[in-house]
């Protein structure tokens, strides 16, 4: 039961975390059909410059500062970058965010170097919440799942109670009519790309210091959401936030879990975590192309 | 036709006397790390240039072609030179098995499930360290066999002759297939499914294929790297070593039967020559990369091509006059960019000197614009020239 308890509540809170960074994704994803391979190059940024600007003015500041700016330079990457390369078909585009992650990985090699860097959980999360039988609940936890619900609820206010987020909408699904109706959709699509980054670096802020802020740190949950995203639907936020809570809860159980796997001598559930994931990405991929809320083919 | 006999007997010529050239030790391996690019990058092309498929997922077929060959090598029951077949044995099978998963759908799906089992079985390496040696690698001895014909493949200058000869068969064997009707309809079905469909073939039966073929030529590089560095581990599967294939290839010029090649040699050639000079060299690899993608999709070697269209035209001098007067600012600007990188990456924090490279930037940068803006009537002369001779 403690096992149990405190499984759940871990695979909640890396669920949410998940989902912070798919979201962005996911939007730029239904607006511009092409994949950011970049995505989680951009989470990366926001854990360092969020560790730079906490050590200089602290952490709140940082909470706000790191994602606008980390943004602005995803607004800007969209504008003088990925537009350019679209010109050339949708394969230039794929390649030019492969190529933008992987560059964005080595300036931060250059930058901060290959070790990761001291950035700590403010003091006034640091500590318990609350117990679980004997297992603590760290408050830091508590504040993580805060901020994710909170960015569900205002990304969700902002799409559907707002006159921009029905305008992005509408460039969703009809961008010529909305062109045609005088709205500027290549700003728009500035905007959903900086504003998808700027998220992006939130749950780097944020996830940063939760974890270990270093330059794999991208690889590490890079493909971790293109799974969350291909499982719950392309361009589906609420398939998005359906698959980051189911594949956060699945990793974190089946690393718990140390029953021997049928068959194998020496396999346990655990070890096979790193590969479930991707089992089931490939699995939907065959079986529902469209993922599991998904309304359009990828 | 004797053009192309003369081309391969040039590269056969090249293949034999390059070793008497560079008679380092360092020189001899970084040829046998290139010719293993060469093969590897050419079968990732049969995907992606020929049939249209952009795989994040090829280190697979090489890592697993490099892991099987290794154990062969190690059990003994293989001479060594024929321990490459073992890696293309399991490539071709796993080409096959893989291939009949991911090719049911193209396009993005494609890519997507491709990197999905590259990270599964990356994964696995984890989870089964007897086959895949965990974190140190499974590691060999090439030399241990009997001595064929008096080679004992211990000597790297052995081992030199045995890549190139496999290079040589992989190439021809590569090139040919590019001309077979299945090559001919794989680019059919990377321009146009539908009509391929249409005239009576199965794109999917196609795509299945070549997948499988590319998979057969990428362990036999896996192979060849087993013998080579006498160690693998689990990085040849990982996402890494797919990475680097899919940007030496893309480097190179997806378009041509040559662009392969030359990205495979540009990117040895970066991965260590320049990066004895500078440890930044990843991040002008991705910069040149990032530019190419943006301004020449077509790779280096469609720029050389593209010389040649020029001559072809009459049109060279014209390029070329516009190409010298952007030549100062550019090297300017190349020039201070690589200097406020390198003082990046030393740590210097002078202002001085950030200041300066910063003014150098600016202005070259500015002066650069400011160049191609008034060569541009002479670079229309030159695309006219290009565009009569393309219609006459």
């Amino acid at each position: 039961m403690e096992l149990f308890l405190t499984s759940l509540l871990n695979g909640v809170t890396y669920g949410l975390l998940l989902f912070m960074l798919s979201s962005g994704l996911t939007l730029i994803f239904s607006m511009m059909g092409v994949l950011n391979f970049a995505h989680a190059s951009f989470y990366m940024l926001g854990a360092y410059f969020g560790y730079v600007i906490s050590t200089h003015v602290g952490f709140v500041p940082a909470l706000l500062i790191a994602p606008l700016v980390v943004g602005a330079i995803g607004a800007l990457i969209e504008r003088y970058g990925v537009r350019r390369a679209h010109a050339s078909g949708h394969v230039a585009e794929l390649l030019f965010t492969f190529g933008l992650a992987f560059l964005i990985e080595e300036v931060v090699h250059l930058v901060w170097g290959k070790s990761p860097v001291p950035y700590k959980v403010p003091a006034a999360l640091d500590g318990p919440l609350f117990t679980v039988f004997a297992a603590t609940f760290p408050t830091y936890k508590a504040f993580m799942m805060a901020v994710s619900v909170g960015m569900l609820i205002a990304l969700y206010a902002v799409l559907t109670r707002t006159r921009v987020g029905l305008v992005i909408q509408a460039a969703l699904s009809r961008p010529d009519m909305v062109e045609a109706l005088g709205h500027d959709v290549p700003k728009l699509f500035m905007l959903v790309f900086g504003g998808g980054v700027a998220l992006a670096a939130l749950a780097g802020v944020i996830g940063g210091n939760a974890f270990v802020t270093e330059p794999g740190m991208a690889a590490a949950v890079g493909t971790i959401v293109f799974v969350v995203v291909v499982v719950g639907g392309l361009g589906s936020l609420m398939g998005a936030f359906v698959a980051s809570l189911a594949i956060g809860i699945l990793q974190t159980f089946a690393i718990a879990i140390d029953w021997k796997v049928p068959g194998f001598e020496r396999l346990t559930v655990s070890q096979t975590a790193p590969v479930l994931p991707y089992l089931i990405m490939v699995l939907i991929l065959i079986a529902r192309p469209r993922g599991l809320m998904g309304t359009r083919e990828t | 036709m004797t053009r192309r006999l003369a081309m391969w007997a040039l590269l056969l010529a090249a293949l034999a006397l390059a070793p008497l050239l560079f008679s380092k030790g360092f020189a001899i391996s970084l040829l046998c790390q290139t010719g293993i690019l060469v093969i590897f990058a050419l079968s990732y092309n049969m995907q992606l240039g020929q049939t249209g498929l952009l795989s994040f997922g090829h280190a697979v077929y090489y890592g697993l072609g490099a892991l099987f060959s290794i154990h062969a090598l190690n059990l003994g029951y293989v001479p060594t030179p024929l321990v490459p077949l073992v890696g293309g044995a399991a490539g071709l099978v796993f080409g096959l098995l893989f291939g009949y998963v991911t090719t049911r759908r193209a396009g993005t799906t494609f890519a997507m499930i491709t990197m999905g089992i590259g990270e599964m079985v990356a994964a696995c390496s984890l989870m089964f360290p007897a086959f895949f040696g965990g974190e140190a690698g499974v590691s060999g001895n090439r030399a241990l066999r009997e001595p064929i014909a008096g080679l004992t493949f211990g000597p790297q200058i052995q081992v030199y002759y045995l890549v190139a000869l496999w290079l040589v068969v992989c190439m021809i064997a590569m090139h040919l297939i590019t001309r077979t009707p299945l090559g001919r309809i794989a680019n059919a079905v990377r321009d146009n499914p539908e009509r391929a469909q249409f005239v009576g073939y199965d794109p999917q039966a196609v795509r299945f294929h070549m997948v499988a073929l590319s998979g057969l030529f990428a362990g036999i590089a896996g192979g060849l790297a087993a013998v080579n560095y006498e160690i693998v581990s689990a990085e040849s599967l990982s996402a890494l070593t797919s990475g680097q294939v899919l940007l030496a290839t893309f480097l190179g010029g997806v378009g041509f039967f040559a662009g392969p090649v030359v990205g495979a040699i540009v990117v040895t050639l970066m991965s260590t020559v320049l990066a004895a000079y500078t440890q930044a060299w990843p991040f002008y690899f991705g910069t040149l990369f990032l530019v190419m993608v943006l301004f020449a999709p077509g790779g280096l070697a469609s720029l050389a091509v593209l010389q040649k269209r020029l001559w072809e035209a009459g049109a060279l001098r014209e390029a070329f006059a516009v190409y010298a007067r952007l030549a100062i600012p550019v090297a300017f600007a190349v020039g201070a960019a690589v200097l406020a990188v390198e003082m990046t990456y030393r740590g210097v924090r002078t202002p001085g000197a950030w200041l300066g490279a910063a003014a150098v930037l600016v202005v070259a940068s500015w002066a650069t614009r400011w160049t191609w803006m008034r060569s541009r009537d002479r670079w229309a002369v030159a695309s006219t020239a290009l565009e009569a001779k393309a219609r006459a």
